[in-house]
C-alpha cells in the first residue's frame, strides 16, 4: 500500500509491504539512513525520531499507521554545514565513538530542548533512560547536553543514581 | 495483511463486526515486539490511534487510549508513579493502559493499580457494551475475557485521587525493566487496606488474608508489620523464571508490599 507522511519537513510517499516498521520504510524506502536498527525491540532508542510530536521508537511503528504522520529523524534537524545546536555539542564534546546510538540520542536532546529547555541534569539522565550507547561510557554525552540544556557540567559518572536518592537498596523505585 | 484505519469508536466497532478475531494496534510497544521478533502476522489490524473516544481520561474512567506519559502527570499518585517506571521515555510516550490489559502480562505494571482499586474493564462491541472487574477481565497470564469481536474502552476506577497510596516495583535497574515483583496498595480508609501483586502469579493477585493483619490500624506495630509481610510472602504463588527464582519473588514480594505500606500510613 502507499503511504503519505511528511518527513522533516516535506510530504514523502513510500510503498509499503505488510507489516514494516516505520523505521525499515525511512530506512529503505525514503533511503534516510539516520535513524538505525539494533534491536528491534523498544529498548536501544538508535531508531528515535519525533512522530506528531512525540519522541518514539520508529522500530515499533507500523509504517501503515503513520499515515499523515509528520515525522522528524536526526537528518531533519542539520547537517554538517548547518548543524543542530545538539549535534554541534556532540562535536565539540567528541560525544561519539562508533556512532551508532548518536542519532537516536541527538534526536531525543533535541526533542528534550525543544519541550522542556529548562531540564535539570537529572531530568536529562531520565530523558535518555531509553537510549543505550555501548560504547562512549555517557560522560561526553551528558556533558554536550549540560552545553545545549544550558544547566552546567552534570559530571561524568555513569548514568543512572550517583548519589543513591532514588533506589533503596533492592531496586525499589520511588521516585 | 489488511489493514483498518478507523477515525472513531463506531468505526472500530464495525472493523471488528466485519472482521472478528482482528488483531487491535495502540501504541505498538508489545504488538509490533512480536511482529518484529517473532514474526507475527495477523491477518487483519485495526490502528487504534487517531480513535480520540478512546483517549477520554477524567475522574472515574480512564480511556484504553491514554499513553503512561500522559498518565505519569496526571492526578492519581501510584499511577504517575508505576507510569513513570514504564520502559522508557519513547515507550512512555507511545504505550498505552489498554494495551497493558490486552497484553495481560503477569507484571504489567498498571494492572496493580487496577486491581487495587478495584477496577471495572469496559468493553465495546457493535451490540452493546459490557462491564467486568478486573478479576473476571484477567483470567490467566496473558490471557483476558475479552470476546473477539470487541475492544477495550476503558477502566472505571473510583476517584482515588486523594486516597493514600503507592507503588513500588523490583528490577535490575531503574529504567527498562519488566517487574520482577511489583506492587500497589491503597488504602481509601483506616478499615480498607488493599494490596495488589504483580509478576507472582497467573495474574495480578490480591492478598487479603495480608489485607486483613493491617485493617483498622493506622500506626501498626513492628510485629503487625513483619506478620503482614509473612502473610504476602506466603499468600502468592510465583514461579522460578530466568528473571528470579521463585524464592527470591516470595523475599522480595513481603518487603516491596510492607515498604510500600508503610508509605500509606498516616505519619
Ligand atoms: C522496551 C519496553 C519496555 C517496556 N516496559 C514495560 C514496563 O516497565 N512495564 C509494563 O507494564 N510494560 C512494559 N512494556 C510493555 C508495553 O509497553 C506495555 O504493556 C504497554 O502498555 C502496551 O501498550 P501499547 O499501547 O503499546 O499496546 P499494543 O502493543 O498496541 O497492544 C498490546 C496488546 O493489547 C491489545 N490492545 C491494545 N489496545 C486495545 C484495546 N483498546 N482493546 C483491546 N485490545 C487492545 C493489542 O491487540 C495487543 O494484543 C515495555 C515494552 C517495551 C518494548
Ligand atoms: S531498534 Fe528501535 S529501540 Fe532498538
Ligand atoms: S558511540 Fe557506539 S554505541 Fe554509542
Amino acid at each position: 500500500m502507499i503511504v503519505s507522511l511528511t518527513v522533516n519537513g516535506e510530504p514523502r510517499t513510500a510503498e509499503v509491504a505488510g507489516f514494516e516498521s516505520l523505521l525499515w520504510v525511512l530506512r529503505e524506502r525514503l533511503d534516510l539512513r539516520g535513524a538505525k536498527d539494533a534491536c528491534l525491540q523498544g529498548e536501544c532508542g538508535s531508531c528515535s525520531v519525533v512522530l506528531d510530536g512525540d519522541l518514539v521508537c520508529s522500530c515499533l511503528v507500523l509504517a501503515a499507521d503513520a499515515e499523515g504522520a509528520e515525522v522528524t529523524t536526526v537528518e531533519g534537524l542539520g547537517d554538517a554545514t548547518s548543524p543542530h545546536p545538539v549535534q554541534s555539542a556532540f562535536v565539540a564534546h567528541g560525544a561519539a565513538q562508533c556512532g551508532y546510538c548518536t542519532p537516536g540520542l541527538v534526536v531525543a536532546l533535541a526533542h528534550l530542548r525543544e519541550n522542556r529547555p529548562d531540564a535539570s541534569p537529572d531530568d536529562v539522565r531520565e530523558a535518555l533512560a531509553g537510549n543505550l550507547c555501548r560504547c562512549t561510557g555517557y560522560g561526553a554525552i551528558l556533558r554536550a547536553a549540560a552545553e545545549v540544556l544550558g544547566r552546567g557540567d552534570p559530571g561524568a559518572g555513569p548514568v543512572g543514581d550517583p548519589d543513591g536518592t532514588r533506589s533503596q537498596g533492592d531496586g525499589e523505585v520511588t521516585p | 495483511m489488511h489493514l483498518v484505519r478507523p477515525r472513531d469508536l463506531d468505526g472500530v466497532l464495525d472493523a471488528l463486526a466485519a472482521h472478528p478475531g482482528a488483531t487491535l494496534l495502540a501504541g505498538g510497544t508489545d504488538l509490533m515486539v512480536e511482529v518484529n521478533l517473532q514474526h507475527r502476522r495477523p491477518e487483519t489490524v485495526i490502528c487504534l490511534r487517531r480513535v480520540e473516544e478512546l483517549r477520554t481520561f477524567e475522574p472515574g474512567f480512564i480511556g484504553a487510549g491514554v499513553t503512561w506519559a500522559r498518565l505519569e502527570h496526571g492526578p492519581i499518585p501510584a499511577l504517575a508513579e508505576l507510569a513513570r517506571t514504564v520502559g522508557s521515555p519513547q515507550i512512555r510516550a507511545a504505550g498505552t493502559l489498554g494495551g497493558n490489559l490486552g497484553t495481560a502480562s503477569p507484571a504489567g505494571d498498571g494492572l496493580t493499580f487496577l486491581a487495587a482499586v478495584d477496577a471495572h474493564v469496559v468493553l465495546a462491541s457493535t451490540t452493546g457494551r459490557r462491564t467486568l472487574p478486573w478479576s473476571a477481565f484477567l483470567v490467566g497470564p496473558k490471557r483476558h475475557a475479552r470476546r473477539d469481536d470487541e475492544v477495550i474502552l476503558g477502566v472505571e476506577v473510583p476517584d482515588a485521587a486523594a486516597w493514600p497510596q503507592a507503588f513500588a516495583k523490583v528490577g535490575v535497574r531503574q529504567a527498562m525493566v519488566i517487574a520482577i515483583v511489583n506492587c500497589c496498595v491503597v488504602r481509601p480508609a483506616d478499615d480498607d487496606v488493599r494490596v495488589a501483586m504483580g509478576a507472582v502469579g497467573p495474574t495480578v493477585l490480591r492478598v487479603p488474608d495480608a489485607e486483613a493483619a493491617v485493617v483498622g490500624d493506622p500506626t501498626p506495630s513492628a510485629e503487625r508489620l513483619a506478620r503482614f509481610e509473612t502473610l504476602v510472602r506466603d499468600g502468592i504463588a510465583p514461579i522460578t523464571d530466568h528473571r528470579a527464582t521463585e524464592a527470591y519473588r516470595r523475599h522480595a514480594a513481603g518487603v516491596l508490599a510492607r515498604r510500600t505500606l508503610e508509605r500509606c500510613l498516616p505519619g
